[in-house]
């Protein structure tokens, strides 16, 4: 019962370090790139189509379409990243029920740095949408004054996405661990299932934060507010692409 | 009752303080958004999805100060520099 898998070393080697979190993520990488390309090997576009490419159609669809209603642009440039962030945080959140996996999520070394790429790919997105003297004056808006609040800002919800994302996994993985030493029948398992719903949600949230942050940055110069707001006249099923 | 006891002491009660009053007002915050919401979509059903998506980047925003006070309460138990810096002594 730890707080992170990051103290579980299984093999040390002068100062490289093969933690429990390392190798936990190298398997999460492994599952979703051989995963991926075993389906897309014979891809076909007729009636012949297999239940796995079904499966990886839907949930790319799904993720486009969100991307698309949050940002209200082409998604196509914004799936790689925020489509791996979802997956690579879905992908461990619900393998942690199966015996013996430590999700590399309830480390706080990989929600950093998930969080810190989020960090970095905002100003990326919004200097090569917007340019760079744009993106900076968003930093002014609405007023002088309120740059240092921007900036804190900025640094603050960035901290806030890495901290939930560890919360929420850690708690869950942590009070398996407990009640199983309390009441080992009944408990651990409804605990595990709010832990499912608790990670799917939470993957959610993450890439959709991103999606938002992103959308704020490359959108600030259309309208004055940097949250999307739902318009009544606006139809996003006229703009599909 | 030397230092070291007493920073001990005054971490673990402070630590446990901070976090069970601030998780009260994120909670409260959040049933109210969420009350509004299922208002909201039985006003629009049609629109559901999208109230949805808005009403999960808001319980994101407040539970931020919720998060500021569990990191307080993890750097007080695990990462305090008053209780390093006495145990180095």
């Amino acid at each position: 019962m730890e707080l992170t898998p990051d103290k579980l070393v299984y093999w040390q080697w002068g100062p490289v370090i093969l933690n429990a979190t390392i190798v936990y993520t190298w398997l999460v990488m492994a599952i979703l790139a051989l995963g991926s390309w075993l389906v897309t090997r014979r891809l076909s576009s007729g009636p012949g189509l297999s239940r796995w490419q079904n499966l990886l159609e839907v949930i790319v669809t799904a993720m486009r379409g969100q991307i698309h209603d949050v940002s209200r642009q082409d998604p196509g440039q914004y799936l790689p990243f925020i489509g791996t962030l979802f997956l690579f945080i879905l992908i461990p959140n619900v393998l942690s029920v199966v015996p013996g996996f430590e999700p590399p999520t309830a480390s706080l070394s990989t929600t950093t740095a998930l969080a810190a790429c989020v960090f970095v790919a905002v100003p990326l997105y919004g200097i090569t949408g917007q340019g760079f003297v744009a993106y900076l004056r968003n930093y002014t808006q609405p007023t002088w004054f309120m740059l240092p609040f921007n900036v804190i800002g900025e640094l603050s919800r960035t901290v806030a996405l890495a901290v939930r994302l560890y919360g929420n996994v850690m708690s869950g993985t942590l009070i398996v661990g407990v009640l199983l030493s309390l009441v080992p029948l009944f408990f651990p398992v409804v605990m595990n299932l709010l832990g499912l719903i608790t990670g799917v949600i939470q993957a959610y949230i993450f890439a959709i934060l991103a999606m938002v942050y992103i959308a704020a940055a490359t959108q600030a110069h259309d309208e004055p507010s940097s949250e999307p707001r739902p318009t009544p006249h606006e139809d996003t099923n006229g703009k599909d692409d | 009752m030397d230092s070291l006891e007493l920073i001990g002491m005054v971490s673990i009660f402070t630590a446990g303080i901070t976090i069970a009053i601030g998780s009260i007002g994120p909670a409260l915050g959040e049933a109210r958004a969420a009350a509004q919401a299922l208002s909201a979509m039985a006003q629009q059903p049609d629109e559901a999805n999208r109230i949805t998506r808005t009403l999960f980047v808001s319980l994101a925003m407040i539970e931020s100060t919720a998060i500021y006070c569990f990191v307080v309460a993890l750097i007080i138990l695990f990462a305090n520099p008053f209780w390093n810096h006495l145990v180095e002594q």
